[in-house]
């Protein structure tokens, strides 16, 4: 999938333009003394796709669970939509939460609730007035967007790993939020369904123009979805840059991100 | 905030610094981390009573929750304590006749085992069985709701767990768990009828005639009252476990282990507390 890559111009970290929809200035998070992130400082643009790549163990959990204060940072700030998610009251927290959608890596399906009623719960709590009849066509819709509309009335139990996957992202995208979060999206399924999960993001994005941070292992996710990639290392920022950048890297820990790609395209030929 | 031994060395910054100085002031530091600990579970604890209690008045109720919520507590213990109920005045009539029997005061049987039954037996082995059964369960099923970011996920939908998960958890187990004790209550008395006529013959109305009219008012009501407590404690404890499991899935049964402990060390002291309030009256 072809995609025009449109990186926004770097904007002075200090001040808030209008373009940002998250913006985290030094953020540091540790636990047990021991530090995850560190000084960490990044930007989500309008519109935009941003891969984050980093080896396991380095944060990249923490860091989304940060910006949806399910994790309290020690030091720094973190704002989304304009608004400081660390001072926020209960209420205020709720509804910018409303506008959030997170992808929980592990799927986090409620598993006394069916497939349906995993996606209704949100749905008629987040999008009070809908009818039963817009209810309906939304969880249908989400559901065949993931390729898992005969799964309706199964219990989580009864569907398999990627299933579970790809259900949870239903679950995510049936609310519209402004910004997604997606936790290792493709991590676990097939390369097929993997294409499909990559085009749906891109497809969410262009419909309702949401802003996203996906972060991925997954190469050829991050090869369809980028317009922007964070590599994270240690706490830190380790590279910055379009997937362009990233393959012509020489550093070693990138390439050996990259490496096992070029293996397998070898061996096919 | 841990403090090392060479955070005490180098604090301590006397030329000799002898051995069991610093080993005393770390075991000081020691203890007063375990106290520590022991204050924020405290203050947890305290916390997550008042959001509960803050949730349980608010304006959006879970009513179809709840409701569910109160037939898995029937649902679950019904058997259990039907038997339970049926066995403590079996035996509480075989173990207690031949010494009534000494004193030729067999007809006063009834009356002194539906008393012992309703005020005391009946609540706190239901109210202990209930802890084992539904604390236990509360404790699993929210601990794995927490550890498998289930929890999480509510609150990132801005849905409120506590409304969502503790309210009707904690109202289903205060309202059923005196139902479920008036229900023991009930088929003790019978157990013993049963009881009494493996050695002897007394009519059904007979006896329950005689149980009822040792019971009084002041017998019945204190008692019923307290199981309320038993009930908001048991469902209250099961849940404060469960939702502040810590990571990992042993956190699971231990949880719901630590739900059992704490419920029925609940429902002994609430016991205690009621018996000295009732016996001011
Ligand atoms: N709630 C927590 N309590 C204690 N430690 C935590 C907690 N959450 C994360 N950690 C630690 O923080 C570090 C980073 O975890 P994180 O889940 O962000 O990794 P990750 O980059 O998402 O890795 P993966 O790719 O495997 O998902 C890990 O060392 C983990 O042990
Ligand atoms: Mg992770």
């Amino acid at each position: 999938m072809e995609k025009e890559i449109n990186i926004a111009a770097p904007a002075d970290a200090a001040t808030f333009t209008p373009d940002e929809v998250i913006e985290i200035n030094n953020l540091t998070i540790g636990f047990n003394n021991v530090p995850v992130l560190r000084d960490f400082s990044m930007q989500l643009f309008e519109k935009e796709n941003l891969v984050v790549l980093g080896k396991s163990g380095s944060g990249k959990s923490v860091l989304i669970k940060c910006i949806v204060r399910l994790l309290h940072p020690d030091s720094g700030t973190i704002n989304v939509l304009g608004e400081n998610v660390n001072e926020l009251n209960d209420r205020d927290l709720a509804e910018l939460r409303k506008k959030i959608g997170f992808l929980f890596q592990s799927g986090a399906l409620y598993d006394s609730m069916t497939i349906r009623e995993n996606l209704e719960f949100p749905l008629m709590r987040i999008k009070k007035g809908l009818s039963k009849k817009e209810i309906d066509e939304k969880i249908i819709e989400a559901l065949e967007n993931v390729g898992l509309s005969d799964t309706l009335h199964k219990m989580p139990s009864e569907l398999s790993g990627g299933m579970r996957k790809r259900a949870s992202l239903a679950r995510t995208i049936v609310v519209d939020p402004l910004i997604m979060l997606y936790d290792e999206p493709t991590t676990g399924l097939d390369p097929v369904t993997s294409d499909e999960i990559s085009s749906l993001i891109l497809e969410v994005q262009e419909k309702y123009n949401t802003s996203s941070i996906i972060i991925t292992h997954d190469i050829e996710c991050a090869r369809a979805t980028a317009d922007r990639i964070i590599m994270l290392n240690k706490g830190e920022v380790y590279l910055e840059g379009t997937i362009g950048e990233f393959e012509s890297s020489q550093d070693e820990l990138i390439q050996s991100f990259f490496k096992i790609k070029n293996v397998n395209s070898h061996s096919k030929e | 905030m841990k403090v090392t031994k060479t955070d005490i060395k180098n604090r301590i910054k006397l030329p000799r610094v002898k051995k069991h100085a610093i080993k005393l002031s770390e075991n000081v530091i020691k203890k007063t981390q375990n106290a520590n600990r022991f204050f924020l579970a405290v203050g947890e604890f305290n916390l997550f009573f008042w959001l509960t209690a803050k949730a349980a008045f608010s304006r959006h109720f879970e009513f179809k929750e709840f409701l569910r919520q109160c037939f898995l507590v029937g649902n679950k213990t019904l058997p259990l304590i039907t038997i339970t109920g049926l066995v403590i005045g079996l035996v509480l009539t075989i173990q207690s006749r031949p010494i009534l029997a000494d004193f030729g005061a067999t007809s006063l049987l009834p009356g002194m085992i539906a008393l012992s039954i309703v005020r005391e037996m009946g609540p706190v082995v239901t109210a202990l069985i209930c802890a084992g059964k539904i604390g236990s369960g509360m404790g699993a099923e929210l601990g794995s709701m927490r550890v498998s970011e289930q929890i999480d996920a509510m609150e990132v939908s801005s849905i409120n767990p506590i409304r969502f998960l503790v309210v009707p958890r904690v109202l289903a187990a205060t309202l059923m768990i005196p139902i479920l004790v008036l229900y023991a209550d009930a088929l003790g008395i019978l157990g013993s009828w049963a009881g009494a006529n493996i050695k002897g013959d007394v009519t059904f109305v007979l006896f329950f005639t005689q149980a009822f009219s040792a019971l009084g008012f002041m017998d019945l009501i204190p008692a019923v009252i307290k199981t309320f407590f038993f009930g908001a404690a048991i469902g209250f404890v099961g849940c404060y476990k469960g939702y502040t499991a810590g990571r990992g899935t042993e956190s699971v049964g231990k949880a719901a282990n630590q739900s059992v402990v704490l419920a029925s060390l609940f429902v002994i002291v609430i016991d205690l507390i009621a018996v000295q309030i009732t016996d001011m009256l």
